[in-house]
């Protein structure tokens, strides 16, 4: 017999999936991770309550940005619909303490972490390449270019190994750090690297990645012959498939993993298995590339539904409190839309605000070059 | 020849030249991300995949230096590989193996390899899109020997600068000027051009000063004869087309007669490809020069948020203020 073993089985197909809710809603049991969100009380029926409404508040602040695009007001817009479990769930999972790194379209995770919908839309409406203070809210500014932020989260986890605040037993303290990629980033190289630095480092760094199964046109089996989940344990980091759709899955995943990663076991790896429902960006035409029917199956598994109906089935959740939601996400994206419609342009000079952090003469001599350029068509103005 | 003169937008012109490339020559292969059914962000690559198949027209895992590196190791083997970096601001993963292997493997071997790659990049901002969608990097790869850049500003240019830079033999770098590509133009693929690739074309003649830009810079330029005109300035524009090689003998040519050179382009400035060719006319037109080499261009920044960009990139205003401090000497 050959020395080599095939590693490669059919896609997808050989890697089992952490499910807790079915699409139905019926909860099945996990051992492990239903011990993690009974400890950690994060699937208290109020909290339970809290994820449906905040995947209700995002879906429609999403729903809300495509229109705003539609009506000239943002360039672009990338949707996260579908992705709200992947999403809600991994950002409450992290703890407060912890350093969130994101890319471009998890939109639910920075509600999760307090950042107002508005505040993303700064980057898609093209007024700033950002729209917080990374340090204060301990999470990334969104990324764009793929792969590029894996590296960061490392480094970022090397840096709290070096403060003295991974391992000593406290997970109230303790930080660990969540990388966000996508199933298309995870081909770029800096993934790799960011493996291999993690699991030499053992950094207490967990890798998340939303398979949604599609990079723009390219689906998941073009980046991997093997279930992504599979990737990671080369290096040696342990991983996880979870079904994306599933809340109750994707927190207890990300939080076992963060709280191992905290405790000092190094690093993880969680697949959350989801769905892209819409076009890649309000640029992009789905049709051309991917069967209606695909859409429609997934339509089902819809993460939000899901989570009402196991409420439901709890006799956890009323009319009531359900119509109050869609009020308030009603209310939310009006709210957005009059923020967005009343933005004013930000004046172009303050693009030489922040090329460095400390004085350059360029910058500063190109400033001038450029007031006293644009002074010529103000006076001018004045005279007319 | 498939094709027959026709009007075309630009972007349909490079699916023209790739297509025709491809008929002559089965070596010729298509690599990038979402270039397949999708046809490419700019459906730049539209129909190909459906009309060569997948072993031609090759949706690639995402991964810019394994596209390029792989391109390499075709190349090596008899291919002539055509890749599409989706966007000028994801280029960057692929520079190492753009600067020090496809520029250098025909050197370093003493020419026993050659590397026939095109690497298409969309080019250029002025699209309001997100950061990373709108770069000039032309001034990254035009210092590094081993690399020729285009930069058509046409669907003439652009259907044969197609079809020139996939039958060269070294690695070109094709900078397509995104925010035109759908802009039309004719297109005649039965004749080729008198011009090479390799020359500047002086698209209006004028006596009083040289105005040169290239990609997508060349309406600008136009546009600001036109209102110089009407000052009063007649502005011979030069379109460079390549841009490694420059042509700095035709350029030369036309600041001998005028005795004033004005260079625009959307990089900044600083560093920006209009240094090279001011210091080099500057030394070859001295005794000709009435005012020192102008340029506008981008500033000293990273390139703004979409909201800013009109402030950014050199307008009509800019262009015109710099053909006025030329007549200021
Ligand atoms: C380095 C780099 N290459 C290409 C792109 C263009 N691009 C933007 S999103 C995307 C697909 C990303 O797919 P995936 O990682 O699965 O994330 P998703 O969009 O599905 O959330 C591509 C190719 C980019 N942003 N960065
Ligand atoms: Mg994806």
């Amino acid at each position: 017999m050959s020395v080599f073993r095939s590693t490669i089985p059919d896609v997808a197909a050989d890697e089992p999936m952490v499910q807790l809710l079915a699409a139905d809603g019926t909860r099945s049991p996990h051992p492990e991770f239903d011990a993690v969100l009974a400890g950690s009380g994060l699937a208290t029926p109020e909290r339970l309550r809290g994820y449906y409404r905040d995947m209700v508040m995002i879906r429609a602040a999403d729903l809300e940005a495509t229109s705003l695009q539609r009506q000239g007001q943002l360039g672009l817009w990338a949707s996260a619909l579908g992705q709200e479990a992947a999403q809600i769930g991994a950002g409450h999972a992290s703890r407060e303490q912890d350093y969130l790194v994101p890319t471009y379209r998890e939109h639910g995770v920075a509600w999760a972490r307090g950042i107002e919908p508005w505040r993303l839309l700064e980057l898609f409406r093209g007024i700033s390449h950002g729209g917080w203070d990374p340090n204060a809210l301990r999470t990334h500014p969104y990324m764009i270019v793929l792969g590029s932020q894996a590296p960061h989260a490392v480094g970022y986890a090397m840096g709290l190994q070096r403060d003295g605040v991974v391992g000593t037993g406290d997970p109230t303290t303790d930080a660990s750090v969540l990388a966000l990629f996508g199933d298309g980033a995870s081909s770029e190289g800096e993934v790799a690297e960011s493996f291999t630095f993690a699991a030499s480092f053992q950094a207490p760094v967990v890798f998340y990645t939303q398979n949604n199964q599609w990079a723009i046109s390219v689906p998941t089996s073009v980046q991997s012959r093997v279930p992504l989940a599979q990737r990671s344990r080369g290096w040696g980091i342990p991983s996880v498939r979870v079904d994306g759709n599933d809340v109750l899955a994707v927190l207890g995943a990300v939080r076992s993993a963060l709280d191992s990663a905290r405790a000092g076991n190094g690093p993880m790896f969680v697949e959350a298995l989801t769905y892209r429902m819409a076009a890649h960006t309000t640029s992009d035409d789905a049709s051309r590339y991917r069967p209606a029917a695909e859409e429609e199956e997934w339509a089902a598994k819809d993460p939000i539904l899901r989570l009402r109906r196991h409420l439901e089935q709890q006799g956890e959740i009323d009319e009531q409190y359900v119509t109050r939601c869609d009020e308030e996400a009603h209310d939310l994206a009006m709210q957005l839309h009059h923020h967005i419609h009343g933005m004013e342009d930000p004046d172009p000079v303050r693009m030489f605000d922040h090329p460095y952090a400390e004085p350059h003469p360029i910058v500063d001599a190109e400033r001038a070059e450029y007031l006293e350029y644009i002074s010529q068509f103000e006076d001018e103005e004045e005279r007319a | 020849m498939s094709s027959t003169a026709s009007n075309l937008p630009i972007a349909k012109a490079i699916t023209a030249g790739l297509r025709d490339a491809m008929t002559a020559d089965d070596k010729v292969l298509l690599m990038g991300e979402d270039i397949g059914p999708l046809g490419g962000v700019f459906r730049v690559t539209d129909g190909l995949h459906a009309e060569f198949g997948s072993q031609r027209v090759v949706d690639t895992p995402l991964a810019e230096a394994g596209i390029v590196g792989t391109a390499v190791g075709l190349a090596v083997r008899g291919y002539r590989p055509v890749v599409e970096i989706q966007f000028d601001g994801f280029v960057y993963p692929a520079y190492n193996q753009i600067t020090t292997q496809v520029a250098k493997m025909h050197n370093r071997t003493s020419g026993a390899v050659n590397l026939p790659i095109v690497i298409r990049i969309p080019h250029g901002g002025g699209i309001g899109a997100v950061e990373h969608h709108s770069e000039s990097p032309e001034a990254l790869f035009a210092p590094t020997a081993g690399l020729r850049i285009l930069a058509p500003s046409n669907s003439q240019d652009a259907y044969w600068m197609t079809r020139q830079a996939i039958e060269c033999e070294d690695p070109v770098i094709m900078l397509e000027p995104k925010r035109r590509y759908w802009v039309k133009g004719d297109v005649d693929p039965d004749h080729r051009p008198e011009l090479t690739p390799w020359q500047a074309r002086v698209v209006r003649p004028g006596t009083d000063a040289t105005l040169l830009a290239w990609g997508p810079s060349m309406p600008l330029a136009l546009e600001s004869a036109q209102a110089a005109a009407e000052d009063g300035i007649d502005l011979e524009v030069i379109d460079a087309r390549s841009l490694s090689p420059v042509d700095f003998p035709t350029i030369a040519a036309s600041v001998r007669r005028t005795g004033r050179l004005l260079i625009t382009h959307e990089a900044p400035v600083l560093g920006g490809l209009g240094g090279e060719i001011a210091a080099r006319i500057s030394e070859q037109c001295f005794y000709h020069l009435e005012a020192p080499v102008l340029r506008v261009g981008g500033y000293h920044l990273p390139y703004p948020p979409a909201r800013m960009e009109h402030a950014y990139l050199p307008d009509l205003d800019r262009v015109l203020d710099g053909v006025d401090r030329l007549f200021e000497h």
